[in-house]
This record gives structure tokens, C-alpha cells and sequence, in this order.
């Protein structure tokens, strides 16, 4: 088998490390640079890095904040929120990523994405899917940061982005998100069942067994996280140990 | 010792600014360039690159640098190809058609085959190298790749991977030119490691 990446996620918003519940209802939790570097050192395989509002606020994230981040971290670094432009992913690239996360941009005009994969080369361009579970049992995706409904079936849209050429698809159950209560299992399940790319799975990291779970029955192929990191629940080493006792593979 | 004066090769592809960090982490300010000169007069070069091996012919043809990059390798001078860098050292691609390589080590690239286990191609994530180099090369590097590096003598294997049960060559070396399949600069202290021994052999 091979190795399960862990990878935390710092959701930005100014300055500040916030932590949402179900995307919304921020808390300051912290310093990015002090995090992301305490994320590095630690053993983190990967990290995400979320302008969670400037979608919402129809603004690029501040690649200058991204770049003293990243400075002295040598993993790879996902970045998304407010990409919308194949300058805008240069500037990313520039500042630090060595991915652009798309959700809003790619949902209003889906061929972004085809057109970010040719220029970039698939492993750069991850599909980030805000997924909020309907009263029929479907998944729908959300836009701007869990705000706006799109209409378009969740699923669905992980299909069709492969085929419009993303690298790795991060997805993230809004209603689980920040609650701890554990990862929405069929949501993770229903996409990486036919995705021939990687599946990062988000939203509701609780307690060590969640991940246990996501990975093992959802078939998760990287799990992210937040809350437990950035409120100390847990170190990148705990999670590691943990799942490595489960004779689940990764990197120590 | 003045510091070694080490070009990045910019031929178009890839993001090379994590790889200027890596240098710089060790004070070492690598210069980021196109110009033919500036690649031949430098103590060593690197040739990053993420793509395909025929836009990243390409992108070396039109700037007029494949000679230069051959020119280099052959001065006995240290080379480090990384990930589409290191495969277009070899003789030939074959990604998207049949293209030819660099060939300064001779082998060809070729897709990934079928996994017995279904495991994902792309290879992403992290994986370890077996090298006969020395524990700075025997740790898990970070890969991510569909095509692998398949040099024709043994001797020029200097790494070996396996994922989803299937063997790969990682790491290539024949003399002074490395090429690994990997990226150091995203591999964590492992990775600067490499970056720091490439460092040391200027």
C-alpha cells in the first residue's frame, strides 16, 4: 500500500489563521507563519492554504502574506481562494504553491480548469469541492466559501472535472467542518470510488479513529485537517503514529 | 571557498522559485536563467521542470540551450536534473509520441505500466529510495509522476522506488550528472540534503 498523506490546512482570512465551523462562524486561531512552519518541522506530508474570503469578496489572496509563509517550507504547498486567472495561478506559483485549489471560478466557467492543466500540467490544478448534503441524500457543491449553492450535483462534478484535467480533487464536507464529529464517509466514498486521481478528504477531523475511517472505508487517499492541529488536539507525529499502528502506510 | 556559483535552468516549465529557496537556505543565491553563457560559465547547473518531456524539449530547442546543457554535462561539471529535468537527460521519450531527449545518459522514458493493485497514476506522494549513495539518498522522497525514468545500463541506476508493486529507476547518475525523479526542494530535510551534497560536489 502506499503511503496516506496528512496534511493540514490553514484557513486565512487577513492576517489570521481562522478556524470556520461548517465553513462559517470564524475564529482567530493563529499566526500562518508560526503554523505553517510548526506544520513543517513536525512532519507534515503536504499543506493547504485557504483565502477563505476572497471569493466572497471577489479579490486575489495576498501573495505577499503567501510568500513570508512558505518561505522555509519545502513540502508542497496547495493554494487556493480567489483564483481566477492563469496569472493569477503565475502569481501562486510565484509566492511559494506548487498547487492552485479552484472551486468558485471553476464552477462559473468550468473550462478554467482545462485551460489551468494545459498551462500547468494536471498536478498543479486541484479541484476543491465545498460539498453540503441535500434532504434527497445527493451532495451539492457550494461556492465562495460554503455561501452560495451552485446547483450542480457534488459528484457529478468531480467527474467532470477529471475529465477537464484536475490533479487531485480536495474535498471538504461543509456540514462536517469544524464540528470534530468525523469525516462525511459517503461523501469521500461516492467520489474517490471512480477517481483515478488523488482524493484529499476534509471536514470533521475529531477524534484519531475519524481518520482511520476516511482513509479505510472512504478510500481517502490524503487526509487534511484543522481544528485538531491548530487547537494542539494533536501533532502531525500523534496522527502518524496512530495510523501507522493501524497498518496504514506513511511517511515518518 | 567563494560560493559556487550554480544556475537554474529556465526553459519555460515549472515553477523554479521553491528551488531558488532550497539554495538560498543553504546562502547559496542560484541564479535563474535562459542565457546560454550564463548556463556554460557556472560551477554547476540545475534543470528543474514539471510537464512533458516534448514541451520540455521544446521549451530547451527554441531558447537554442540543449547544446548548452550537453556542452555542460560533458565539461565534467556537476548537473542535476529534476523530475521532467531528469528525464530529459536520457535519449528519448515516449510520452505523447516518440520524442528525443538530451541522451547525455542513455535510456528512454516510458509510462508507468498497469499496477497490479489499481494504485493511482499519477505516482503522487511520497515514497522511499534505495540508493547505493549513502544514507543522505536511502530516506522518502516526494514524487509525482506518470512516466519513469528507464536508463538502458544498470550502472547509470542509482535509485530504485517501488509503488503499487512495480519498480522503478529514481534516481540516475553517470559520472558528474545526477537526475533524480523526485523533488528534492519539496522533500522536505531530505530533500535539502540532496540539495546541499549537489552543493558540495562544486
Amino acid at each position: 500500500m502506499k503511503n496516506i498523506r496528512v496534511i493540514p490546512r490553514l484557513d486565512i482570512k487577513g492576517p489570521n489563521v481562522v478556524k470556520p465551523v461548517h465553513t462559517e462562524a470564524l475564529r482567530v486561531v493563529g499566526n500562518p507563519k508560526e503554523l505553517a512552519k510548526r506544520y513543517y518541522e513536525e512532519g507534515a506530508d503536504e499543506l493547504i492554504y485557504l483565502d477563505i474570503v476572497a471569493s466572497l469578496y471577489q479579490r486575489n489572496l495576498d501573495f505577499d502574506l503567501l510568500k513570508s509563509v512558505t518561505e522555509n517550507i519545502f513540502i508542497p504547498v496547495t493554494v487556493g481562494g480567489g483564483i481566477r486567472t492563469i496569472h493569477d495561478i503565475n502569481n501562486a506559483l510565484r509566492s511559494g504553491a506548487d498547487k492552485v485549489a479552484i472551486n468558485t471560478y471553476a464552477v462559473r466557467r468550468p473550462k478554467f480548469l482545462s485551460e489551468a492543466s494545459r498551462e500547468f500540467g494536471s498536478q498543479c490544478v486541484v479541484l476543491y469541492i465545498e460539498a453540503k448534503k441535500q434532504k434527497d441524500g445527493s451532495y451539492e457543491a457550494y461556492t465562495d466559501g460554503g455561501r452560495e449553492h451552485s446547483g450542480i450535483d457534488a459528484v457529478e462534478w468531480a467527474r467532470r472535472a477529471i475529465d477537464l484535467g484536475v490533479g487531485e480533487i480536495l474535498v471538504t464536507s461543509v456540514d462536517r467542518d469544524g464540528t470534530r464529529r468525523g469525516y462525511d464517509l459517503d461523501l469521500i466514498k461516492r467520489i474517490s470510488a471512480f477517481s483515478p486521481v488523488p482524493v484529499i478528504a476534509h471536514g470533521g477531523a475529531g477524534d484519531l479513529e475519524f481518520l482511520d475511517k476516511v482513509i479505510m472505508d472512504g478510500k481517502a487517499d490524503a487526509v487534511s485537517a484543522s481544528s485538531i492541529f491548530h487547537y494542539g488536539d494533536f501533532k502531525i507525529g500523534d496522527v502518524k503514529n496512530y495510523l501507522k499502528a493501524k497498518n496504514i502506510n506513511v511517511r515518518t | 571557498m567563494s560560493e559556487p556559483k550554480i544556475t537554474i535552468i529556465d526553459y519555460g516549465v515549472g515553477n523554479l522559485h521553491s528551488l531558488k529557496r532550497a539554495f538560498k537556505f543553504f546562502d547559496v543565491d542560484a541564479a535563474i536563467s535562459e542565457d546560454a553563457d550564463e548556463i556554460l560559465n557556472s560551477d554547476a547547473v540545475v534543470l528543474p521542470g514539471v510537464g512533458s518531456f516534448e514541451a520540455g524539449m521544446r521549451g530547451l530547442k527554441i531558447r537554442g540551450l540543449a547544446d548548452a546543457v550537453k556542452t555542460f554535462a560533458a565539461s565534467g561539471k556537476p548537473v542535476l536534473g529534476i523530475c521532467l529535468g531528469a528525464q530529459i537527460l536520457l535519449s528519448e521519450g515516449h510520452e505523447f509520441g516518440v520524442f528525443e531527449g538530451l541522451d547525455v545518459i542513455p535510456g528512454k522514458v516510458v509510462r508507468f505500466p498497469e499496477l497490479a493493485g489499481g494504485e493511482k497514476i499519477p505516482h503522487v506522494g511520497w515514497n522511499k529510495v534505495r540508493s547505493p549513495g549513502g544514507d543522505a539518498w536511502n530516506k522518502d522522497f516526494y514524487f509525482v509522476h506518470s512516466y519513469i525514468l528507464k536508463p538502458d545500463k544498470n550502472e547509470h541506476i542509482f535509485g530504485r522506488t517501488t509503488y503499487g508493486g512495480q519498480e522503478f529507476c529514481s534516481v540516475v547518475k553517470k559520472d558528474n550528472i545526477y537526475g533524480t525523479q523526485f523533488h528534492p526542494e519539496k522533500s522536505g530535510g531530505a530533500g535539502l540534503e540532496v540539495i546541499k551534497n549537489f552543493i558540495k560536489t562544486t
